[in-house]
C-alpha cells in the first residue's frame, strides 16, 4: 500500500461530498484524510484526498470518481511536483516547570502558540505530515491533551493550475 | 401511498393548468415572451418536448400537484400501476424492448423507495430510466415530514446521477439534464426528486434550457491506433472469440457486429445480456458463456488465444474464478465506460469508444489489415465445432414423468417466434429462456441479469408491450417470481395491455433448490412453495389469473403445450397466464460451480467433458 494524494475538481453542488466520500466507502477505499474548500472560481470546490491504496486499485477509483457527473478534474499530485501542507492544532500539558521546554519545541519547529492557560498552551503549526508528526513525537512526553488536525493540503508546483487545464479545453 | 397529512396549505391555484399544449408553447414562443407554469406543468411540457410518450407511476400526497397536471393534457399517457416497483420495471421493460428512456414517477417516502429495487436494477444492466419522485415541501425537508425520505440520498450508489429540485425554474433544465444522462454513454438510471412547492410555484418556461454539465463528457469516438492494433491482433490469432455483451444491445450496434463477425470469421458468444445481439441461428454462433452457458461457448473463451469483449463486462458469472478465466488470452476490452477496463481483467488493448462506431471502424481497420496478414481459423472451428457436435444444447425428460420446463419454454419460443419479445423472472425459468428461446434480433429478450431481481418479468413485460404494442410479449415467469409483482395483471387489463404470461411452475424457489440439491446435500431448506404438482397449489394461478381480468390456463402434460400457447398467441383482448405445471427436479444444465475455473464445465449431471488437460 502506498499513499496517494488526489486532487479534484468538482462543482460546488449539495450533496456532493456524499457522492464522493461514498464511493470510496462502496469500492472499498479508505480515506485518510480529505480537505474541502472553495476555489477561484465562483461554483467549483476543491477535494483534496489522501488514500491508501495500490496503484491498480487507485487506477479503478480515479476512474470511477471521474463518472460522478458533478466531478470535473482529477489530477494525482505527486510529492515532488507538488507542495502539500497540513494544519495542526495541539494542546499541550504545560506548567511553570515545562512551559519553557514546550516554547522552546515551538521555536526549532517555527510553530506558533495561540493560546496560554496556567496548566496548558495551545500550539499551531503548519507543515507536510513528516513536521506535523514530528512535533507531535517532541511534545508527546509534556502530555498532548488535545489534538485538530486538517486534512492535507495540496497544489502543484509551477505556473499551471488545474482549473485552466479543464477550461481550455 | 396517496395519503395526504399537509400541515402547509397550497400556495394560490396554478393558473396556466388549461394551457397545456404544444400549440401553446408555440404561440407563447412567438410572442417572445415566455409562458408561465407552474412546475408541475414544467414536469409535463418537458416531458413532452424530449419526445416521452408514456409514463408509469402511482400518486400520492407528494406529486399531486404533478398529476393534477397530468389530466389536462393528452400527449403523454400514463399507466397507473398498482405498485411503484411495478412502475420502476415498466419503464425498464419498456427502455429496453424499445431503446426509448423509460419514465416511473412515484410519490416522496414509501413511494420514492419502492421504485428502489427497479432502480438498482436498471443501474447494473445499464437500463436508460427517469425517475421522477415527488419530495415533502421545501420548507419541511429534513425535518421527518409525513412521507419524507432522502430518496437522492438513498439512491445515490445506484443511480448514474440525481437531482433534487426546489424551485420550479430549475425543473426543464434538471429533468432535460437527466434524460440526458440516461441516455447517452453507458446508459443508466437518473432519478429527479421534486419538492411539492416546486411542483406548485410558477415560473417562466424556457425551452431548450441551458444544461450545465462540465463534468459530464462520455467518450464515443475510440482511439484509431488501438483500434488499429486490435484488428492486427485479430488477423494474427490463433484461437479468437467475440465475448459480446449488453453494451452491444444498448448501442443499437448489432449489424455493425454482425458485418464485423462476418468478414472475419470469428467465433461469437452472447452473455445473457446480449442474447439476441447477434442471431441464434447463425453459424459462427456459439452460444451463451457463463455458468450456465453452452459447452462451447465457455470453452471458446476459457482456450481462446484473443478476447474482443464488447459491451461486456468479465461478470463472475461470465469468467467463473478470474485468476483461472482464459489463462492464455490476449485481452481487447472495447466499452463505453473507461472504468469497466480492467477492472476485473487486465486489457492488452483498451478501447474506450461506443460499440457501433467501434465495430465500425474495426471492420475497416481489418479489411485493411487483410491486404498484408491471412488470418486462418480453421483448426479452431474445427475443434469448435466438435464441442458443438459433442455437447449440443440440451435436457433429458424428467424422471418422475412431470412436463418439463425447458420443452415448454423451448415451445414458446417456437410457436411465437423471433419478433416476439421475452422477458424472464430470475431463476431456473430464466436460465432456460435464456438457452431454448432462439433470439435473432437485438431488445427481444429481456431479464434482469446483473442485479438477479425477483419480480422483473411481469412488469417489465407490461412496460415492452406499451412500447411494441404490436408485438407479442411474453413473461417467462416462475412460481416465486410471480408471486412478487402479480398486482399489475390488474395494470395490463385495466389498460388495454394484452401480454401473455407463462409461469413455470415447479412449486419451489427452483435455482435455490438446485443449489441446495448439488451443493447442500439435498436439504431444501424453505424453498417450497405449495403452488404446483401434488401440493395445497396456493395460491391457485389460474384463479387468480381469473380474478384479474385475464384468461387463465393450466398446462400439466406436453400434449397439451401447444395448444395453450396457440390460445395464449390468439388471445389479445386480455392478458393471458398459462400455469405450467412442471417436474420440480429438473436442473439447468450445463453448469460452472461457483468459484471455479470454467474448465469445469459440467455438461450434465456427473457429466464433465473431457478435453486436453487444463
Amino acid at each position: 500500500m502506498s499513499s496517494h494524494v488526489l486532487s479534484l475538481l468538482v462543482e460546488d453542488k449539495p450533496g456532493l461530498l456524499t457522492r464522493v466520500a461514498g464511493l470510496f466507502a462502496r469500492r472499498g477505499f479508505n480515506i485518510e484524510s480529505l480537505a474541502v474548500g472553495h476555489t477561484e472560481i465562483p461554483g467549483l470546490s476543491r477535494i483534496t484526498i489522501l488514500v491508501d491504496v495500490e496503484d491498480l486499485p487507485l487506477e479503478q477509483v480515479t476512474k470511477q470518481l471521474n463518472k460522478l457527473i458533478n466531478v470535473i478534474k482529477i489530477v494525482e499530485l505527486d510529492p515532488a511536483q507538488s507542495v502539500q501542507r497540513e494544519h495542526l492544532l495541539v494542546k499541550v500539558r504545560a506548567d511553570n516547570t515545562t512551559r519553557s521546554q514546550v516554547l522552546e519545541a515551538v521555536t526549532l519547529f517555527r510553530a506558533r502558540v495561540v493560546d496560554v492557560a496556567p496548566d496548558s498552551v495551545v500550539i499551531e503549526v503548519t507543515g507536510d505530515s513528516g513536521k506535523t508528526q514530528a512535533l507531535l513525537r517532541v511534545l508527546e512526553p509534556y502530555g498532548i491533551k488535545e489534538i485538530a488536525q486538517s486534512g492535507l493540503l495540496a497544489i502543484g508546483r509551477g505556473s499551471k493550475s488545474i482549473t485552466e487545464r479543464v477550461f481550455k479545453s | 401511498m396517496t395519503a395526504e397529512q399537509n400541515p402547509v396549505p397550497s400556495p394560490t391555484p396554478s393558473p396556466t393548468s388549461a394551457a397545456t399544449s404544444s400549440a401553446a408553447a408555440t404561440a407563447a414562443a412567438a410572442s417572445g415572451e415566455p409562458e408561465l407554469l407552474t412546475g408541475s406543468g414544467a414536469i409535463i411540457r418537458t416531458l413532452e418536448l424530449l419526445g416521452v410518450t408514456d409514463v408509469f407511476g402511482l400518486p400520492g400526497g407528494a406529486v399531486i400537484p404533478l398529476y393534477d397536471e397530468l389530466m389536462t393534457q393528452d400527449a403523454i399517457r400514463h399507466i397507473l400501476v398498482r405498485h411503484e416497483q411495478g412502475a420502476g420495471h415498466a419503464a425498464e421493460g419498456y427502455a429496453s424492448a424499445s431503446n426509448r428512456v423509460g419514465v416511473a414517477i412515484a410519490t416522496s417516502g414509501p413511494g420514492a423507495t419502492n421504485l428502489v429495487t427497479a432502480i438498482a436494477d436498471a443501474y447494473m444492466d445499464s437500463v436508460p430510466i427517469l425517475c421522477i419522485t415527488g419530495q415533502v415541501f421545501s420548507t419541511l425537508m429534513g425535518t421527518d415530514a409525513f412521507q419524507e425520505a432522502d430518496i437522492v440520498g438513498i439512491t445515490m450508489p445506484i443511480t448514474k446521477h440525481s437531482f433534487l429540485v426546489k424551485r420550479p425554474e430549475d425543473v426543464p433544465g434538471a429533468i432535460a439534464s437527466a434524460y440526458l444522462i440516461a441516455s447517452t454513454g453507458r446508459p443508466g438510471p437518473v432519478l429527479v426528486d421534486i419538492t411539492k412547492d416546486a411542483q406548485q410555484k410558477t415560473a417562466p418556461f424556457i425551452w431548450p434550457p441551458k444544461i450545465d454539465l462540465p463534468g459530464y463528457r462520455p467518450i464515443t469516438k475510440a482511439h484509431g491506433k488501438q483500434v488499429q492494433a486490435a484488428a492486427q491482433l485479430l488477423a494474427d490469432a490463433k484461437k479468437p472469440v467475440l465475448y459480446v455483451g449488453g453494451g452491444v444491445i444498448r448501442a443499437r450496434a448489432s449489424a455493425e457486429l454482425l458485418a464485423f463477425a462476418e468478414l472475419t470469421g470469428t467465433p461469437v458468444v452472447t452473455t445473457l445480456m446480449a442474447r439476441g445481439a447477434f442471431p441464434d441461428s447463425h453459424d459462427q454462433h456459439l452460444g451463451m458463456p457463463g455458468m450456465h452457458g453452452t459447452v462451447p461457448a465457455v470453452l471458446s473463451l476459457q482456450e481462446a488465444d484473443l478476447i474482443i469483449a464488447l459491451g461486456a463486462r468479465f461478470d463472475d458469472r461470465v469468467t467463473g474464478k478470474v485468476s483461472e478465466f482464459a489463462p492464455h488470452a490476449t485481452i481487447v476490452h472495447v466499452d463505453v465506460d473507461p472504468a469497466e477496463i480492467s477492472k476485473i481483467r487486465t486489457a492488452d488493448v483498451p478501447i474506450v469508444g461506443d460499440a457501433k462506431d467501434v465495430l465500425a471502424d474495426l471492420t475497416v481497420a481489418f479489411s485493411a489489415v487483410l491486404k498484408t496478414t491471412t488470418p486462418d481459423f480453421t483448426e479452431w472451428w474445427s475443434y469448435l465445432n466438435g464441442l458443438r457436435e459433442e455437447f449440443p444444447l440440451g435436457y433429458s425428460e424428467p424422471t418422475d414423468g412431470l412436463l418439463a420446463p425447458q420443452y415448454v419454454i423451448k415451445r414458446i419460443g417456437e410457436l411465437t417466434g423471433p419478433e416476439g419479445v421475452y422477458a424472464a423472472g430470475v431463476g431456473q425459468h430464466q436460465m432456460w429462456a435464456a438457452q431454448y428461446i432462439k433470439y435473432e434480433r437485438p431488445n427481444s429478450w429481456l431479464n434482469s441479469g446483473g442485479a438477479g431481481t425477483m419480480g422483473y418479468s411481469v412488469p417489465a413485460a407490461m412496460g415492452a408491450k406499451v412500447a411494441e404494442p404490436d408485438r407479442v410479449v411474453w413473461s417467462i415467469d416462475g412460481d416465486g417470481c410471480f408471486q412478487m409483482t402479480n398486482q399489475e395483471l390488474a395494470t395490463c387489463t385495466i389498460n388495454n395491455i394484452p401480454i401473455k404470461v407463462a409461469i413455470i411452475n415447479n412449486s419451489s424457489l427452483g435455482m435455490v433448490r438446485q443449489w441446495q440439491t448439488l451443493f447442500y446435500d439435498g436439504r431444501h431448506s424453505f424453498t417450497d412453495l405449495n403452488t404446483g404438482h401434488g401440493s395445497a397449489m396456493v395460491p391457485d394461478f389460474v384463479k387468480l389469473a381469473e380474478a384479474y381480468g385475464a384468461l387463465g390456463i393450466r398446462v400439466t402434460s406436453a400434449d397439451q403445450v401447444d395448444d395453450a400457447i396457440k390460445l395464449a398467441l390468439a388471445t389479445n383482448d386480455r392478458p393471458v397466464v398459462i400455469d405450467f405445471v412442471v417436474s420440480r427436479d429438473a436442473m439447468v444444465w450445463p453448469m460452472v460451480p461457483q468459484g471455479v475455473s470454467n474448465s469445469y464445465v459440467q455438461y450434465a449431471k456427473d457429466h464433465a467433458p473431457t478435453w486436453g488437460e487444463e
